[in-house]
């Protein structure tokens, strides 16, 4: 879960990259960076809640 | 289009070199607040890594990370991508060889970054109280001060690709003028790293469980007191270095460290009263200190007023923030990740929402935002997990028990309070 979780941080920071890199218009980039963060956001609360399972296991 | 250095005057030049001769209080500040918010069986072994963690890490900035940052105006490696330079890493000569120390703004930049990263380093002690090897945390600061700090740095103050958004018409592109997002996000998510690696303190969550408390908040205060002064510093040298503020502004700076860092204690102090019954003595010390972390970002650019919004902000996040975090197993002992990680990030965010000096600013600190969650905490923790597998950076159950200054160092911080018993007699 660990895992998914980051690659969930990694794949949000490559949205606002793309937005970017690719996108002309403030407002196209403001709904990428948005979206991108929202992603990181989930990818955050897998982490977090791994750690959390992991720890209440033990 | 490649980012201007700043132009300082011989004022400018001299003012600044006092304000960087500042900076290590700071450290020493953080470094009496870790120790205090530990226990007793560890206060030598916390203060000894703390100056071991500094030296390594002024150590591997000054051979290698600096040569990563590098500055403004300097040599560095760029990207083309569909017509577009965009500027990934410095490409300075190793062991500052290019750099000439006769005031310029570069040599001034290179001499905060020693100071800057050594703080950065500290940060994780904190997180990593009573059970943090010393060689290991050692290790684990080469690896910051050598690969990830340098790196991040470069984006924000080195003129890299997030200082450069600017030209896409995203305000001046990220602005991060004392650090909040350069030096205590990147040392809070160290700090996240080390508390999900090294796991928490046997008897914190177990069954019989309990909360383990500092064993000095005298010296948690004193530090924070300490920072203070090192924080006056630290952001207008900053300010000057990195948002071309002039030497007029540094009262301005002052003036918005002090309101910030007072406002974060009262706020803190009074919700802590409210949720407890009893203020705080603890969490209100670190409402001060996240005060100070959260204003960093835009200490020159906000208003007083608006420094008293930015700590208010802050000062109510941290205790809900450390309890929330203590729910979820993270054993932090010094309230880093609270205080550093979402302080710095707040601190980023809160330029974006108040200084609106062009368009669009407010796009480029979320990018960087996104680049310190997406980037640097995944390189971060990937780094120790691997560092974790060579050499393990958790004491043994046994060394724990008896403190780390018993088993790492074989003499106490208070030998007069030691019981003689055969577990002290261990080595």
């Amino acid at each position: 879960m660990k895992t998914a979780g980051f690659l969930l941080l990694l794949a949000g920071f490559v949205i606002v990259l793309s937005a970017f890199a690719l996108l002309s218009s403030n407002t196209s980039r403001a709904v990428f960076t948005l979206s991108g963060i929202a992603v990181q956001l989930l990818g955050l609360i897998l982490t977090f809640r791994a750690h959390y399972t992991l720890n209440e296991e033990h | 289009m490649q980012i201007q250095p700043t132009v300082l005057t011989e004022t400018g030049m001299a003012v600044c070199t006092l304000c960087i001769l500042l900076v290590p209080l700071v450290g020493a500040g953080l470094a009496l607040v870790n120790t205090g918010f530990g226990r007793g069986r560890s206060a030598a072994h916390s203060m000894l890594s703390a100056a071991c963690v500094f030296a390594v890490a002024v150590l591997v900035f000054l051979f290698i990370g600096f040569a990563f940052q590098g500055y403004a105006g300097e040599p560095s490696h760029l990207l083309t991508f569909r017509g577009r330079q965009w500027n990934l890493v410095g490409a300075e000569r190793m062991m500052m060889r290019a750099v000439v120390f006769n005031g310029s703004p570069l040599s001034l930049v290179a001499c905060l970054q020693l100071f800057s990263v050594g703080i950065a380093a500290m940060i994780p002690l904190g997180a990593g109280s009573d059970r943090w090897r010393l060689g290991a945390s050692c290790a684990s600061t080469a690896l910051l001060a050598g690969i990830t700090y340098p790196i991040f740095a470069h984006w924000v103050w080195g003129g890299g690709w997030l200082s450069q958004l600017g030209t896409l018409a995203c305000g001046n592109g990220a602005i991060d003028a004392g650090g909040a997002g350069v030096i205590h996000a990147v040392g809070g998510i160290a700090a996240l790293s080390i508390v999900w690696i090294l796991g928490p303190r046997h008897g914190k969550y177990e069954t019989n469980g309990m909360a383990i408390p500092g064993h000095n908040m005298v010296m948690v205060t004193f530090g924070c007191m300490l920072t203070l002064i090192g924080w006056l510093g630290l952001d207008s040298a900053g300010a000057m270095l990195f948002a071309a503020a002039p030497v007029n502004r540094i009262p301005l700076i002052a003036v918005n460290c002090v309101v910030a860092a007072s406002t974060a204690l009262l706020s803190a102090l009074i919700v802590t009263a409210v949720q407890f019954g009893k203020p705080d003595a603890s969490i209100s010390a670190n409402g001060f200190v996240i005060g100070l972390v959260s204003i960093s970002g835009g200490c020159s650019l906000v208003s007083p007023i608006e420094a008293v919004a930015v700590g208010l902000v802050a000062g109510v996040l941290v205790p809900f923030s450390v309890e929330w975090l203590d729910r979820l197993g993270f054993d932090d002992p010094s309230g880093s990740i609270s205080v550093h990680l979402l302080g710095g990030l707040w601190g980023v965010i809160a330029v974006g929402v108040f200084v609106q000096t062009r368009p669009g600013q407010w796009l480029a600190q979320m990018a960087m935002v996104s680049a310190l969650l997406g980037f640097v905490l995944p390189l971060t923790y990937c780094l120790n997990l691997l560092l974790n597998r060579v050499y393990p950076q958790r004491i043994s159950k046994d060394g724990e028990r008896q403190g780390l200054d018993m088993c790492e160092l074989g003499s106490g911080a208070y030998p007069e309070l030691a019981p003689v018993t055969k577990d002290y007699l261990y080595r």
